[in-house]
C-alpha cells in the first residue's frame, strides 16, 4: 500500500531544499503572486475545517512580506513583524535540543503534563489512557517548530498548528511526516484572528510563549477566545513576572548568556 | 510455614497491588486528576485500549514497533512485563527476540527434585518490582526460599558479623530462586497480560542494526541535492526515522527504541560502539547444589584467602553453593568426584583455612560499649553459628569466570541497555541481578512518562534520564562491591585486623548494621548519608 508523498509536502520539502542551500533559487510553483495567494489558501482552509481531521498538511502559502502582518489601523493581525522576523531567522535550529531553543525543550515535559492534567480534568478524561486527547480538536497558536504540536498529537489530540512565519511551518511540517501519529497534524501559515475569521472553532485553544511576542495583547486573546467553543479551554503562557523570572530568563538568558538573542526588551 | 503465611497476606493484598500499579502522572502536574477517574466519561475514550492500533487513521505495519527488547532473560523479560502491566505502556508494541527455546514455555514448572545451580537472591526492593508488575505471585508458586539471617565472617577467625530482618524491622533479608523460576513467571505474566504473545516473542536472532542516521532523517536539511521523488512512499519515510533491526530469520523490524538487554557480551552494545571499562577478576566462580540433613534457613558467606564461599538456602533440604576462587582451582574443584567436593566444601565452611571466630574481650567490651548507641539490633546478642553440613552434591557444577564491567553509556539515539548489558558486577553480595531489575523497573518508569507527555519514546532526552538515575546507583554498587572483593583478597596481618575491626564494627554498631543491611535490601539507594 505505497502511498506517494502529497504534492503538497513534496512543495515544501522542495521550497525548504532550495531554502537552505541558497544557490540559484530555483522558480518555486508555490510562490504565486500575493494577489492570489489569500482566495486560493481561503479555499483550501475552507475544506479542511469543513471535512474530517486533513492526512496531510495543506499547501504552505508563500512568505508574507512585512507590510503584510503589520501595517496600521485595522490589521489583519496582531503580530509584531520585527518578532516574526526573528523567529523565522534560526527556524532551523528548532528541534535542536541543545541549541538556541534549549530552555523550550527543558520546559516542554512540564508544561505538557499541566496541559495533560488540565484537559484530562475538564473535558473529564481518563488520566491513566495512553491517548487521553483522543477527539478533542486542539489548535496550537504560534507553534514554531511543532515542538507543543507533535506530542499533543500523540496524545490523541486532532491538532492544528498555525503559526505566523512560513519557515517554521514548513520546518514542523517535515519533522512531523517522519511519525505517523504526527503526520495528522495540520499546519498553516496564518493567524488566530484569521481563523476566527473563518469561523473556526476547537475544543482546546494553546498559546504557549507567544503573547510577549504580539503587539496587541488584548485582541490577541481575544482571537483566541473567539475560537474556543462554549465550554472549551484556552491556555495561554509567558514568563511569569516575579524577580526570580526576569533574573533567569530575561538578564540571564538574553543578555548574559545570549541564548535567546531576539527577545525584545519589551 | 512463614513463606505459607507470606503468600496468604500477598494474595490478599493482590487487589491494593494491581489499583496500585497505575502509575501516577509525573509528580510535576500541577492539578491531581484522580479524582476525575471514577467519574471519567468512558465514550470519551475510544479504543484506548484496544491494542490493534490505528494510528493517524492508518493501520501500523506489522513490523513497525515502538520497543524491541533484544534479549529475552531475566531482566528484558522484567521490562516486557513491567511495560504491559503499566496503563500508560501497555498500548506500546513491544517485541521480545530471543532464539532461548524456554521462552516457549506456558506453565508452571513443577518441582523436579532437584534444584537448578543457577539462582539469584531477589532483594526486597526487586519483590516489591515484581510484587507491582503481578510476577510474585507466580514465583510463589514455584520453588522459592526466603531467609531473614545472614552470617559473614572470615577465615581468620578474628570476627563475624550477624545479619537479621529483624534489625531493621523486616520479615526476610532476600529471598533465593532459580533463574528459571524467575524467568517463566515473568514469561507467565507476560502470557496473562498480552493476548497475542505468540505475536510478541520473535525466536531469533539479532544480526544486525541500523540506526537512523541524520542525513535520512526528514529532519531539517536533506542532504540530497536532489528532491525527493515523486516515488518515495510515505512508509518509506516513516521508517527512515525507525532503527532497523535485521533478524537472523531474514524479517526485518523497525522500532523506535530498541532495549539492549542480551547480557554481558551484549551485541547490541557492540553494535552501537558504546564503549566500556573493566576488568576481569583473577577468579572463577563455582555454583552447584548441595543437600543437607534439615533445611537451611540462613545464608552464609565466609570469606577465604582465594574468594568468598557462600551457603545460600534454596528450599526444602537444598542450598546453592557460590564458591570464588582462582581459575585453575575452579577447575580443579569441577573436575574432582563428587564426595572430595563436599568434603573440601565443608572444610571451606567449619573448619579449614582457619579456627571459627571466638568470643573475648574485644567481643564483650564492643557489645557493651555500643549498645547506648540507640537500639541494639536483635543480631547483636547472636553467637557465632557453625553452618550445616553438606551431605552431598545433587547437581552439575558449574564454573564461569568473573569480571566487573561498566558501560560508559547506557543510551544512545533509540537505544537503552539494562542488565548485564550496561555492567556486571562480582557476586560476593548477590546484587548482580538485582541491579538489572532496578534498571528495568526505572527504564519502564521514563518510558511510562513519557508516554504521558507524548514524547517519542526513543527521544535522547527521555532516555538520558533513565541514565541519570540508575548510573550513579549502579556505579555505586559496583565500586563497593569492587571494594570488598580487594579487601578481601590480600592476606596481610594488619589488613586481615582491619578487616576483623570492620566485621565487628558491623556486628555492634547497631546503625552502622542497619544501613548495611538497608542498602543491601535496596531499601535506599546509597551507603550512606541515606
Amino acid at each position: 500500500m505505497l502511498r506517494r508523498v502529497p504534492p503538497s509536502l513534496r512543495r515544501a520539502l522542495l521550497s525548504s531544499a532550495s531554502t537552505h542551500y541558497g544557490g540559484a533559487q530555483i522558480p518555486n510553483p508555490s510562490h504565486y503572486p500575493s494577489q492570489t495567494i489569500l482566495p486560493q489558501w481561503r479555499r483550501h482552509a475552507s475544506v479542511a475545517s469543513s471535512s474530517a481531521p486533513p492526512q496531510s498538511p495543506p499547501p504552505p502559502s508563500p512568505p508574507r512580506g512585512p507590510s503584510r502582518s503589520g501595517g496600521g489601523g485595522r490589521t489583519v493581525s496582531s503580530l509584531n513583524p520585527a518578532e516574526v522576523a526573528k523567529f523565522a531567522a534560526i527556524a532551523e535550529t528548532w528541534w535542536d535540543a541543545n541549541g538556541p531553543f534549549k530552555p523550550l525543550h527543558l520546559m516542554n515535559p512540564t508544561r505538557l503534563s499541566f496541559i495533560r492534567s488540565t484537559l484530562c480534568r475538564h473535558f473529564r478524561r481518563d488520566p491513566y489512557s495512553s491517548k487521553p486527547l483522543e477527539g478533542l480538536k486542539v489548535v496550537d497558536v504560534g507553534c514554531g517548530g511543532g515542538i507543543l504540536s507533535e506530542p499533543l498529537a500523540r496524545m490523541g489530540a486532532t491538532v492544528t498548528a498555525i503559526d505566523a512565519a512560513d519557515k517554521n511551518i514548513k520546518i514542523a511540517s517535515i519533522h512531523a511526516a517522519s511519525d505517523p501519529t504526527t503526520a495528522s497534524i495540520e499546519y498553516c501559515c496564518t493567524t488566530a484572528e484569521a481563523l476566527v475569521k473563518e469561523k473556526r472553532l476547537f475544543d482546546a485553544v494553546i498559546s504557549l510563549e507567544v503573547i510577549e511576542h504580539v503587539a496587541n495583547p488584548l485582541e490577541f486573546c481575544e482571537s483566541l477566545s473567539a475560537l474556543t467553543i462554549p465550554n472549551g479551554a484556552t491556555l495561554v503562557s509567558t514568563i511569569n513576572r516575579s524577580m526570580r523570572a526576569y533574573t533567569t530568563a530575561i538578564v540571564a538568558a538574553e543578555y548574559i548568556l545570549r541564548w535567546v538573542s531576539l527577545l525584545s526588551a519589551s | 510455614m512463614r513463606a505459607s503465611a507470606v503468600s496468604a497476606m500477598l494474595s490478599r493484598r493482590r487487589c491494593f497491588a494491581a489499583a496500585a500499579n497505575r502509575i501516577r502522572p509525573l509528580a510535576r502536574a500541577f492539578c491531581d486528576a484522580p479524582a476525575s477517574r471514577a467519574d471519567a466519561a468512558p465514550g470519551g475514550v475510544p479504543g484506548s485500549q484496544d491494542r490493534s492500533q490505528e494510528v493517524g487513521g492508518v493501520k501500523a505495519a506489522p513490523d513497525v514497533l515502538d520497543v524491541a527488547v533484544v534479549g529475552g532473560g531475566m531482566v528484558g523479560l522484567a521490562v516486557a512485563c513491567a511495560l504491559s502491566n503499566m496503563p500508560l505502556t501497555k498500548n506500546l508494541r513491544v517485541a521480545i527476540i530471543d532464539s532461548n527455546p524456554a521462552l516457549k514455555s506456558r506453565n508452571y514448572l513443577t518441582k523436579s527434585s532437584i534444584p537448578d545451580s543457577r539462582v539469584s537472591t531477589v532483594t526486597p526492593a526487586t519483590i516489591s518490582f515484581f510484587k507491582d508488575i503481578g510476577v510474585w505471585e507466580h514465583v510463589q508458586q514455584q520453588r522459592h526460599a526466603f531467609f531473614g539471617k545472614m552470617q559473614v565472617w572470615d577465615y581468620t577467625g578474628l570476627g563475624y558479623t550477624r545479619y537479621n530482618a529483624r534489625d531493621v524491622g523486616k520479615e526476610y533479608l532476600g529471598c533465593v530462586v532459580e533463574n528459571k523460576v524467575l524467568c517463566n513467571s515473568l514469561l507467565l505474566r507476560l502470557q496473562e497480560e498480552l493476548d497475542d504473545i505468540e505475536n510478541v516473542i520473535y525466536p531469533t536472532r539479532l544480526v544486525s542494526l541500523t540506526f537512523p542516521s541524520k542525513s535520512k532523517q526528514a529532519g531539517m536539511k536533506p542532504t540530497s541535492s536532489e528532491p525527493l521523488s515523486a516515488g518515495h512512499s510515505t512508509e518509506e519515510l516513516h521508517r527512515s526515522n525507525l532503527v532497523k533491526l535485521d533478524l537472523s530469520d531474514g524479517r526485518s523490524l523497525y522500532s523506535k527504541l530498541v532495549i539492549g538487554a542480551d547480557g554481558s557480551k551484549s551485541n547490541v552494545r557492540q553494535i552501537a560502539g558504546i564503549k566500556t571499562t573493566g576488568w576481569n577478576y583473577p577468579q572463577s566462580a563455582i555454583i552447584c547444589t548441595v543437600e543437607h540433613v534439615m533445611e537451611n534457613d540462613c545464608a552464609w558467606q565466609r570469606f577465604l584467602p582465594s574468594g568468598p564461599i557462600a551457603l545460600l538456602p534454596i528450599g526444602d533440604n537444598f542450598s546453592n553453593i557460590v564458591w570464588t576462587m582462582s581459575p585453575e582451582e575452579s577447575l580443579r574443584h569441577k573436575s574432582m568426584s563428587p564426595e572430595e567436593f563436599v568434603m573440601s566444601v565443608n572444610r571451606a565452611l567449619d573448619f579449614g583455612y582457619g579456627p571459627h571466630p571466638r568470643p573475648n574481650a574485644l567481643d564483650h567490651f564492643m557489645e557493651k560499649f555500643f549498645s547506648g548507641t540507640g537500639n541494639t539490633a536483635a543480631s547483636t546478642k547472636e553467637s557465632f553459628e557453625v553452618p550445616p553440613k553438606a551431605t552431598g552434591v545433587v547437581s552439575e557444577r558449574m564454573a564461569f569466570p568473573l569480571s566487573l564491567m561498566h558501560s560508559h553509556d547506557y543510551v544512545s539515539k533509540r537505544l537503552a541497555l539494562v542488565g548485564d548489558a550496561a555492567h556486571t558486577v562480582h557476586p560476593l553480595a548477590g546484587q548482580g541481578v538485582n541491579l538489572g531489575f532496578g534498571d528495568a523497573a526505572a527504564l519502564a518508569k521514563v518510558i511510562a512518562e513519557g508516554v504521558s507527555v507524548g514524547s517519542d519514546v526513543g527521544d535522547l532526552t527521555l532516555l538520558q534520564r533513565y541514565e541519570k538515575d540508575r548510573k550513579a546507583a549502579n556505579v555505586a554498587m559496583t565500586a563497593v562491591l569492587d571494594g570488598f572483593q580487594k579487601i578481601y583478597a590480600v592476606d596481610f596481618g594488619p589488613l586481615n585486623v582491619a578487616r576483623a575491626a570492620a566485621f565487628h564494627g558491623a556486628q555492634y554498631i547497631s546503625p552502622l548494621k542497619r544501613n548495611i543491611i538497608s542498602y543491601a535490601m535496596g531499601d535506599t539507594k546509597w551507603p550512606i548519608f541515606s
